[in-house]
């Protein structure tokens, strides 16, 4: 591999032979997340094998898994586990947990339905679908689980409650408060700006707006990875080879592109398309009106809430602090750290991040339920993990974290293409989780040595 | 090696009567010393003599519950880790305080990283200083990219070094600095004090190694169960002058024949 001459003794990165783990080295990326990506790739591919198997024409060729619509509703399912699983990391990291963040969720996204459907309409008079109604419910709402992170994790770190316990008793508490606020009634309609947040046909971008979202992300690979290299270049150490940039480049804009022409290939509903028509004044062309669906906004929303999280953990000082409390306590305070702050901070996250997914999965549904949320801590603890989080604290990323959920979700997704019954799907999540975790420790004691 | 200052300027640090008790237990039982500018001051004494329990206090990982701590003259309050190194204390501590998910670099900078206009961590610009420090300090170091998790014990120990001769130290402590390494490694940590004396670091060394001290300190202070036994002039006394101090915590002059014979059958 290339190498820019180092202007420091010792030369930057040693030369490999060209193997397999040469080359990945070369391209700097995670193997972990490569993984991830392998064994995401044999799942979609079984599922769709023996959806095939097990459909009407018994053609493994033919399968339900792999089609537009199936993604699309994919992508929308794992919006909210994998936003809380972004904060979660933080959380794993620095050797705690939350058990609480499915209550929060819940709370949360009950208080946010309760201001738009009650308390701006009817307590204050001001009436239905507001053009403010959306947003300050979602500011409420967030700020209402950013306050209760600060709660718990005010305990946690100054009170020094173990967060097992802290967490657990906060499960118990919002989730009871849920029904305590409106005698557990579901609360419906919402505003109509609020549902956007929640995905659907309607909400979602479009063909054109798709189109364009791609292709300003593929600018900004290109842009970021670009800026990289000439930072390396700066200091003249560890220059990534122009071939593995290329090759970066060219897979990550593939993938963005390959992801809106999925979700562009899927046409609203011809129901749906219908009444549009109606209501626009639009004569249907025989066949039904042809509405690409494109990109749902919720996934918008996780991939912005990806790219903040990611830079906060990667860049930021912040993020620096939670792993390295996370590698050593004590090495953090002797370096100056203020560790309970930082990980005060982590609750803070954590508990903001579930009111965000308490706004889409309330607006996913279109009204708010007192279950909102119920064992969502389990499927977002799972995501962490899978995704490569490590309980003995110290490691982790956010993008795995990501992929860990949509992994999960692919799993629940397919398991529910193939008709099997929820007790089982739990059994197969289960034995997955442990199974996925037992590996990755045998591979990291193999590793270590 | 004679001292380098004279010992009626003012000290650099003078810690007058500190006591540090861990619930009835007195780790640290008024205990003064003191250390002049490019003076080396060897703490030396058994485990539990309380020798980096002293340490800590003045690097700020411990409160003393007693005592003051004076710099140059001028009392100061040291609460925490940040106090210490704004005074330009910085302290090698014995497990070496690194968090080992983090690389080198990470390391180096932990708690004081450079950042970017955006507030954002400047990486390439710590690596850069971190390579230059190692070029300096162990020019075989080359693993600037992993966890120093996968470091040889050497290279851990070179990397817990930079960290605290980097960010120009007036007062340097290290708390058993050659116990993990080989003796080439040795050898360097002790031309690296003897260069930092020159440059007029004022250096406690704590070791259990007595010949360490006898080579590199110019006092060299003996405690034994929290207190502190003596300091003496390094050419004032024997080697089992000094190990007499410690397992008998009595100064030279007041041991008798028979103590002597007792400690050296």
């Amino acid at each position: 591999m290339s190498n820019a001459a180092s202007t420091v003794p010792g030369p930057s990165t040693e030369v490999r032979p060209s193997s397999a783990r040469g080359f990945f080295h070369a391209l700097g990326l995670d193997t972990r997340i490569l993984g991830m990506v392998a064994a995401l790739a044999i799942i979609w591919v079984g599922f769709q094998l023996m959806s095939g198997l097990t459909g009407p024409t018994h053609d493994p060729l033919n399968g339900t898994f792999l089609t537009a619509q199936n993604l699309y509703n994919l992508s929308q399912q794992t919006v909210t586990v994998a936003i809380m699983a972004t904060g979660m990391v933080l959380i794993i990291v620095s050797r705690n947990i939350d058990l609480s963040i499915g209550s929060i969720l819940g709370l949360t996204g009950y208080v946010m339905a309760m201001i738009q459907a009650v308390w701006i309409p009817k307590t204050l008079g001001l009436g239905f679908d507001q053009p403010y109604t959306w947003l300050v419910a979602l500011v409420i709402g967030v700020a209402l689980g950013a306050l209760i992170g600060a709660v718990q994790g005010f305990l946690v770190s100054y009170g020094g409650i173990p967060a097992f316990i802290v967490t657990l008793g906060g499960l118990l508490v919002w989730r009871g408060i849920v029904f305590e606020i409106n005698q557990g009634q579901t609360i419906s309609p919402l505003d109509k700006n609020f549902l956007l947040l929640g995905g659907g046909p309607t909400a979602s971008m479009g063909e054109l707006g798709s189109w364009v979202f791609g292709i300003l992300a593929c600018i900004g690979i290109v842009y970021s990875m670009v800026a990289t290299r000439r930072r390396q270049r700066e200091y003249g150490f560890n220059v990534r080879p122009m071939w593995a940039t290329a090759l970066l480049i060219v897979a990550g804009c593939a993938v963005v592109l390959g992801f809106v022409a999925i979700m562009v290939a899927y046409p609203w509903p011809p129901g749906l398309a219908t009444e549009y028509a109606k209501q626009n004044g639009i004569i249907e062309p025989p066949g039904g009106l042809q509405i690409a669906t494109g990109i749902a906004y919720p996934v918008v929303i996780l991939i912005g809430v990806t790219l903040a999280m990611t830079y906060l953990t990667t860049r930021r000082r912040f993020g620096r602090y939670v792993f390295a409390i996370g590698g050593n306590p004590e090495a953090a305070e002797l370096g100056g750290i203020n560790v309970r702050r930082t990980l005060m901070m982590t609750f803070v996250l954590i508990g903001g991040l579930a009111g965000l997914a308490g706004a889409v999965q309330a607006a996913r549904l279109q009204a708010a339920v007192t279950s909102l949320g119920t064992q969502a801590e389990l499927d977002v603890i799972a995501a962490a993990v899978i995704g490569g989080t490590s309980f003995s604290g110290g490691i982790g990323t956010i993008p795995g974290a990501v992929l860990g959920a949509l992994v999960m979700q692919s799993l629940r997704s397919g398991m529910l293409l193939l008709r099997v019954d929820s007790p089982i799907q739990d059994i197969v999540v289960g034995i997955v989780l442990v199974a996925a975790i037992g590996f990755d420790s045998y591979v990291r004691r193999r590793s270590g040595r | 090696m004679e001292p380098a200052v004279s010992p009626s300027q003012t000290p650099q640090v003078a810690m007058n009567r500190i006591s540090v008790a861990f619930g009835g237990v007195h780790a640290v039982e008024n205990v003064s010393i003191d250390l002049q500018a490019g003076e080396v001051v060897g703490l030396v004494g058994g485990n539990g003599a309380g020798k980096s329990t002293l340490m800590r206090v003045l690097s700020g990982a411990h409160p003393a519950d007693s005592g003051e701590i004076l710099l140059d003259g001028k009392p100061v309050t040291i609460s925490n880790p940040r106090d210490a190194k704004a005074y330009g204390i910085e302290t090698i501590y014995q497990t070496l305080a690194l968090a080992d998910n983090i690389d080198a670099a990470g390391n180096m900078f932990l708690g004081r990283e450079l950042r970017s206009r955006t507030g954002a961590l400047d990486d390439a610009a710590m690596e850069s200083a971190t390579r230059q420090v190692m070029g300096r300090l162990n020019p075989r170091f080359k693993n600037f990219k992993v966890p120093v998790k996968s470091l040889s014990g050497g290279q851990r120990q070179s990397v817990a070094i930079a960290r605290a001769i980097h960010f120009n130290a007036r007062i340097l402590i290290m708390d058993e600095p050659t116990a993990a390494l080989g003796p080439a490694e040795t050898t360097q940590v002790r031309e690296l004090v003897i260069q930092l004396k020159a440059e007029g670091i004022g250096i406690f060394l704590i070791s259990h190694d007595i010949h360490d001290v006898f080579d590199l300190a110019d006092r060299i202070a003996v405690m034994a169960t929290g207190k502190l036994v003596g300091v003496v002039d390094r050419h004032a006394v024997s080697k089992d002058d000094v190990l007499g101090m410690i397992i008998l915590g009595k100064m030279p002059g007041e041991i008798t024949e028979t103590e002597v014979a007792t400690v050296l059958h």
